[in-house]
């Protein structure tokens, strides 16, 4: 069968499209979830319009990603089942308990609370309301933490034991699965990383109101929140990142190599900055190299030794035989540079975006709106020229996309570089795909849902784009005044709903 | 009764849950073409479900996930062997959330009734479709002795299962059809209730030839009486329902599609996807269940979590028991 079309290669790139399309809305609901949270505790307290005014609007937003995130993951939850069958059941024991977990204990939570938080507007009292969004929020990080320990078994297998009588794995301790600094350096690595993907989102959006001087009291206070967000979360991301590669060079020695393309072990190990290489002959025509920053990001010292692509492959193959044990490097290579780029320039655009708006001082007048933010020049003894200050708001707004996508570049090569491997060391790719699928069922399904998600993503940018333009809503009676019991205040029973479809 | 044991009951009572929730709101989804006049009264049927379809269909993914933890070779099998029509069940679900979600984000009059077709559509195709592959599992299907399902997807569609089908939505949509009598007011609530007699005749009788074949054909003493029980738990629903006790009535239209289901379950055990081929390669709790640590962990998060999903989940319900009507939709569409 043309190896192109083999019902392994069709299910590896259904899983890759339905994964990373799945991944975009994903770190948006957990990051606006928690922002929205953050901004109705800040009404709630202040009592300041501008807050309530603020997480209608971003809550919207919030809403509008979370429909296709909640839509996109029940199709992850079955595909390991159509595509991968002799994977789930090699695995089920160990992998099927954390999905399940992550049912019983986040998804119900999530899709409970949102439910409640549409709906509840003219229903529920403010401050229960105002939990109900720290709930979702809740359900969404719990959610991530228990699908991130389930895959971080498949970077790490730890806990288990093989049974041969059954040829499976088994699960011997599920508190080392849960906890083991695989799982809690991924955890802490895509959580930060979803926050910039939020804060970016947040600062973006701001930005392209502010540059059209509309909707200022709001806009600015998210301006801020958002960059805010981007240094803490950018800063995070990097923190976490230096772990995980620690962590990583330890555990999956061939990614390492892989990502920096290093083919043959040094000491001191260089970091890459550029290669072009040949990879059947397995070395590097072009390089351009950092002396021994590689070792440093393994190790924490400048000299020690890092083994190379070749060296790990030989090892392997002495381990589990003979064959091919590098994943493909370009995409590992490469794939590793975009996501640390990315997402470093965002952190920059963060830091940039808050100096500069510091005493507000690039704000043009007509964006003040009180004697207290009048510009304070610190660098500058005149205000920014308006053509800098606009060009501000243009690289805020385009900011918004980098982090998504370092992020999606990040799972690209954190997946594609454990290859052949999708138990790294136990189970290999080829073993665990479904053998009664036919190749035309999964091109069916992988076309259909590319298809259908080509479609749902023209509907729901079109949509945010709708709403983001419209700005945030202006504030009617019943949102001042909420009820004050359980089920709505009930002096006209046909008053319309709050909230409906 | 050992774990693999309990783990199959859990399982039975998360579809029971699933069917029974998910189970009125896709009843409601196809209630938009039966039941409404006009573009007012589908927004009212479509907000009775508002705050809660979401909810409900977390019970089919913990179903899933139960499976694939408790039971991964029936996991496999399941998800692998029906890959088709799981398939389109999936499409339907992505776009049946996405038209929830958006169909009131935009004015436009085309805009709206695009999502309300695709509601209908939706809803209707994966309620049929769960009877379908329900009445196969039972029935049994071709399972090969490596546990792989080895039939094509014609052997899929038979009398029996197409009849579970028709089964399952004819059920869905008068359990959708009680609800709505139950959530709402006004002129809408009186032809809810009248539409809920026709179809709740039509429902019997379908449900009645397919309960008796299933009980005949692989039933024994247990299994006759859930039988039972869902008989006569759908002619009180209809009864009910005609003396205008709606309450009641939706609470045994819920009661046979528990005593439906559980009869389903109780005609597989032991087996959990008997083979057609050889009875030898059935999957069984024992053969295609997990190890007994990670039943054990499994049942210590569903004794704590499941108590607490069902508190949470009633007290949405409590939010929102208010019924509503045409009055209560603002004017713009």
């Amino acid at each position: 069968m043309d190896l192109a079309l083999a019902p392994e290669t069709l299910a590896r790139w259904q899983f890759g499209i339905t994964t990373v399309y799945h991944f975009l809305f994903v770190p948006l609901t957990i990051s606006l979830a928690a922002l929205t949270a953050g901004l109705q505790t800040a009404w709630v307290r202040t009592e300041k319009q501008k807050y309530l005014r603020a997480t209608k609007f971003w809550g919207k937003l919030f809403l509008i990603n979370i429909a296709m995130g909640v839509v996109t993951g029940i199709v992850q939850e079955f595909q390991f089942g159509m595509n991968w069958s002799d994977y789930s059941r090699f695995v089920g024991d160990i992998f099927g308990a954390p999905l399940a977990f992550e049912a019983l204990i986040a998804f119900f939570f999530e899709s409970t609370f949102i439910g409640l938080w549409i709906f509840g507007w003219d229903k529920l009292p403010k401050k229960i309301h105002l939990a109900c969004i720290w709930m979702v929020s809740m359900g969404t990080i719990l959610s991530a933490y228990f699908i991130l320990a389930a895959n971080s078994w498949m970077q790490h297998p730890v806990g288990y034991r093989i049974n041969e009588e059954r040829g499976r794995a088994e699960l011997t301790d599920f508190w080392l699965v849960l906890t083991q600094n695989t799982a809690l350096t991924q955890f802490f690595h895509t959580i930060t990383a979803a926050f910039l993907v939020g804060g970016a989102f947040m600062a973006g959006i701001a930005a392209f109101h502010l540059a059209r001087k509309k909707h200022i009291p709001v806009m600015r206070s998210s301006l801020r929140l958002g960059l805010i967000v981007m240094i803490i979360a950018g800063m995070g991301t990097a923190i976490s990142g230096d772990l995980l590669g620690k962590v990583m060079y330890k555990q999956q020695p061939m990614k390492m190599a892989a990502a920096e393309a290093l083919w043959d072990g040094e000491a001191p190990a260089p970091f890459s900055v550029f290669a072009y290489g040949d990879v059947d002959k397995g070395h590097n025509k072009v390089a351009i190299e950092v002396p021994g920053l590689l070792s440093f990001l393994a190790n924490d010292d400048f000299t020690s030794f890092v083994p190379g692509i070749n060296d790990v492959n030989k090892a392997e193959q002495e381990k589990f035989g003979s064959g091919d044990y590098r994943p493909n490097i370009p995409v590992a290579y490469w794939g590793f540079r975009w996501m640390i780029g990315f997402g470093m320039a965002s952190l920059g655009v963060g830091v940039l975006g808050l100096w500069l708006t510091r005493k507000r001082f690039m704000l043009p007048a007509g964006l003040r709106t009180g004697e207290d933010e009048v510009p304070h020049l610190v660098l500058f003894k005149k205000p920014l020229s308006p053509k800098f200050a606009n060009l501000y708001w243009i690289v805020a707004l385009w900011t918004m996309g980098f982090p998504l996508i370092a992020n999606s570049w990040g799972w690209i090569f954190t997946e594609m570089g454990r290859q052949p491997w999708v138990v790294y060391g136990v189970l290999r790719t080829r073993d665990a795909v479904s053998p009664n699928v036919s190749q035309a069922e999964v091109l069916t399904s992988m076309i259909g849902f590319t298809l259908l998600y080509a479609v749902l993503a023209v509907i729901e940018v079109r949509l945010m784009v709708k709403y983001v333009k419209a700005g945030p809503p202006e504030l009617t009676e019943a949102d001042l005044n909420p009820p004050t019991k359980i089920g709505g205040d009930d002096k006209n029973p046909d008053r319309p709903m709050a909230f409906s479809y | 009764m050992e774990l693999h044991d309990v783990w199959f009951v859990l399982i039975a009572v998360l579809w029971t849950g699933y069917f029974f929730l998910e189970g009125f709101d896709f009843g409601v989804g196809v209630l938009t073409k039966l039941l409404a006049r006009d573009r007012t009264e589908k927004r009212v049927l479509i907000n009775t479900i508002g705050p809660v379809w979401d909810g409900n269909e977390v019970w089919l993914l913990t179903a899933g996930g139960a499976t694939f933890a408790a039971f991964p070779d029936w996991y496999a099998t399941l998800f692998s062997g029906f890959y088709l029509p799981l398939l389109l069940i999936l499409i339907c679900l992505i776009i049946r959330g996405v038209a929830f979600e958006y169909r009131h984000k935009r004015p436009e009059e085309r805009w709206q009734t695009n999502w309300e077709h695709a509601i209908f559509w939706t809803s209707l195709i994966p309620a049929f479709l769960w009877g379908v592959a329900f009445a196969n599992i039972v029935r049994g299907v071709k399972i090969d002795e490596n546990k792989e399902y080895v039939g094509s997807l014609l052997d899929l569609l038979n009398v029996y299962s197409i009849l579970g089908g028709l089964v399952t939505l004819t059920l869905f949509t008068f359990h959708g059809t009680v609800f709505t009598s139950l959530k709402t007011v006004g002129e809408i609530r009186d032809r809810s209730r009248k539409l809920a007699t026709r179809l709740g005749v039509v429902t019997a009788v379908l449900a009645l030839v397919f309960l008796i074949w299933t009980q005949v054909s692989r039933g024994d003493g247990t299994s006759l009486i859930a039988m039972i029980v869902a008989v006569l738990a759908l002619v009180g629903a209809l009864g009910l329902n005609l003396a205008g006790r709606e309450g009641w009535s939706f609470a045994l239209s819920g009661v046979t599609i528990a005593a439906a289901v559980a009869m389903l379950f109780l005609t597989l055990f032991p087996n959990v996807m008997p083979s057609s081929l050889n009875e030898a390669w059935s999957l069984t709790v024992t053969n295609s269940s997990s190890s007994a640590y990670t039943l054990k962990i499994m049942t210590w998060c569903a004794a704590v979590a499941t108590p607490l999903v069902l508190l949470y989940q009633g007290w949405t319900y409590w939010v929102f028991r208010k019924r509503i009507g045409t009055q209560h939709i603002v004017d713009v569409h």
